[in-house]
């Protein structure tokens, strides 16, 4: 065998393992929910028919459907622009020395470091429509009546709103952490002469310090995009969808369509609907990518 | 009046600690050129931001023309600064760069060309109005960085080692060229530096600066020819001033009135001189050698000599060599402060 085979050979055997676990981890779902999207798999039956785009027909007539999906664009957008705003402040905030600056560090960083699941459930008590906290202060300050207490997960506007709250809450510690890298990486001189030259804090902020940051604000809107559009754990603790499907997303459509109510190849189509939205922002991440290398 | 005024002004940075800066008087002239000059580390960039309003003053206060400012956030002082990096913003244009002072001061955008045009203009840099700040060389950004100061026509200019990042044959143009600007614009300039040749070519009057503690006020020939003590003697001219001890004071004298005993006039002090080292620079020569003689314990001394002087020494021949009597310059042994000339016995 030659060197040149053999480097060929060595080349491919390093190579491998990645491609088999992509394919295995990705790929082959990936493959298997196209493949189900247009047959008539249910969970319990091992037939396979081909039924033709027949599911995405019924799913885009479904309203539940519709609904979810113009849920899940005001739950992502709701929740990014609460989380960017946030974690601005924060990580302005947090850039200069301050006694206890570690210790606050660590405490904003906890829900993104806890499970979700336990932190949502946490919240899931401190909306309860019985034992809520928030009541219980909102009452103790006269700010609303002991016999009609909002119903957090209750009304379909603050059920939207409670669970935008808690996923951004939990989002939030992942932006700060990569806003705070975007502010540190700014020189020092820069906002000076901006001082010096005169203009105050805002001026600064928004003609100086936002500005140089767009690109690493960019990262983690994109990013927050991607975990938000395709979580449901948040949805599915707080509300499972409720009140009457009004809190209801893509993704947590999909699971209780296609594993709890047992029809894989409807809930492999809704599921399908994320693929183009998310090609999207995997696009422009990779511009991004490459903008920063030539840059 | 004194336009920049700092009276007692020190700066401790952590408590316990040596001052950064210690309790230093300065008060510029209207259309000054006051450098301040330093060792790294001597406090002088310290200095000048408690001047901007960039670092607050553990104690004293600044004036500027006439007012405490000390109180005042940096855009309150009227002062424009150039800063070492030169700090132009990445991502606005030439033009925006410039003209941001203007927008940050609320003047109104039809008037805002104008100044940035002649700004620019006054600095040539005209055609790069539409550039982007990383597509200028260092000369260029620094011109960016002058024009952004000048536009809004500030009471005082601050500069912050402006020259440190352009090569050697650069800074002696742009070195020409800020001295020229000065003269045209005429605002009043602190300039800081640890170069003691840019001090010394474009200074009015210098600042001598050392751990935190003016050690000297004057004009470049005054500050060289007259030092105040032997850290100033020593940390101008190149090579340094020598220093021998002599009764209990140390006697200065800079190596280029250290010369072969035949070019000296009398009444002169003669040493003889052992080459250890030939150093040829072109248009001088400097010898490093040592005093011979039990008297002055091989005392190390530089000698500079100019290319002109047709004389051969090489490495470990002997000379006579002499100093001129008025040229000795006499410190305190013990404070290194400056003392009159006096006699003393050099045989």
């Amino acid at each position: 065998m030659s060197a040149q085979a053999r480097r060929t050979r060595l080349g491919v055997a390093m190579f491998a393992p990645a491609v088999v676990y992509i394919a295995a981890v990705i790929g082959v779902p990936l493959a298997m929910a196209f493949l189900y999207s247009v047959g008539d798999v249910k969970v319990g039956s091992v037939s396979y028919h081909f039924v033709g785009l027949e599911n995405f027909r019924s799913v885009l007539q479904s309203p539940t459907f519709r609904r979810a999906l113009l849920n899940s664009f005001v739950f992502t957008v709701g929740s990014q622009l609460l989380v960017i705003a946030c974690a601005n402040a924060l990580a302005l905030a947090l850039k200069d020395r301050f006694h206890g600056r570690g210790a606050v560090r660590f405490l904003i960083l906890l829900p993104w470091v806890a499970p979700i699941s336990l932190g949502a459930i946490a919240w899931k008590w401190i909306l309860d429509s019985l034992y809520s906290v928030i009541n219980w202060v909102l009452v103790a300050v006269h700010l609303a009546s002991p016999f009609d207490t909002p119903m957090w997960l209750g009304e379909p506007a603050l059920a939207m709103l409670s669970v935008i709250l808690v996923h951004s809450w939990r989002l939030l510690p992942f932006s700060t952490v990569i806003l705070l890298a975007g502010l540190s990486a700014i020189p020092k001189d820069i906002p000076e002469a901006a001082a010096v030259d005169g203009a105050g804090f805002w001026r600064t902020h928004f003609s100086i310090t936002l500005p140089m940051m767009a690109p690493i604000t960019t990262v983690a809107v994109l990013f927050g995009v991607v975990f938000t559009f395709t979580d449901m754990t948040v949805v599915y603790i707080l509300t499972r969808g409720g009140p009457y499907d009004t809190t209801q997303v893509v993704p947590s459509l999909a699971f209780f369509t296609g594993v709890l109510g047992s029809d894989l190849s409807e809930g492999a189509a809704i599921s399908l609907f994320l693929v183009p939205i998310l090609v999207a922002v995997a696009w422009v991440m990779l511009r991004m990518a490459q903008r920063a290398e030539i840059a | 009046m004194a336009l920049v005024e700092t009276r007692h002004l020190s700066k401790t940075f952590k408590k316990g600690q040596f001052s950064a800066v210690n309790d230093v008087n300065l008060a510029t002239a209207e259309g000054e050129f006051l450098v301040i000059l330093g060792p790294s580390g001597s406090g002088k960039t310290t200095l000048l931001r408690m001047i901007a309003g960039l670092e607050e003053p553990s104690a004293g206060d600044v004036l500027i023309g006439g007012r405490v400012v000390t109180e005042l956030a940096p855009r309150q002082r009227r002062v424009a600064m150039v800063f070492q990096s030169y700090a132009l913003y990445p991502h606005l244009s030439v033009y925006q760069n410039i003209a941001f002072p203007l927008r940050a001061q609320g003047v109104a955008r039809r008037e805002q060309r104008p100044k940035v045009e002649w700004a620019a203009g006054l600095l040539g840099i005209g055609q790069l109005l539409e550039r982007k700040p990383r597509e200028l060389s260092g000369g260029e950004r620094q011109r960016v960085a002058l024009a952004r100061a000048i536009v809004r026509e500030p009471s005082v200019f601050l500069l912050d080692e402006p020259l440190s990042n352009l090569d050697a044959k650069l800074r002696t143009a742009a070195r020409e060229e800020l001295s020229s600007f000065h003269r045209r614009v005429g605002t009043t300039t602190i300039y800081v530096t640890h170069d003691q040749v840019e001090a010394m070519a474009m200074g009015d009057r210098v600042v001598v600066l050392d751990q935190g503690m003016v050690r000297q006020i004057g004009s470049p020939r005054e500050v060289y020819d007259e030092p105040a003590d032997t850290f100033v003697a020593t940390f101008l001219g190149s090579p340094p001033m020598n220093l021998i001890e002599n009764d209990g004071f140390l006697v200065g004298i800079r190596p280029e009135h250290l010369l072969p005993a035949g070019f000296v006039p009398a009444p002169a002090v003669r040493f003889r001189f052992r080459v250890t080292r030939v150093e040829y620079l072109g248009a001088d020569r400097v010898l490093h050698g040592v005093l011979e003689g039990s008297r002055w314990k091989e005392t190390k001394v530089a000698a500079r000599l100019s290319s002109t002087m047709r004389d051969d020494h090489p490495v470990d021949s002997v000379h006579e060599f002499a100093v001129s009597e008025p040229h000795l310059l006499f410190f305190e042994r013990g404070t290194g402060r400056r003392a009159t000339p006096r006699v003393l016995s050099w045989q």
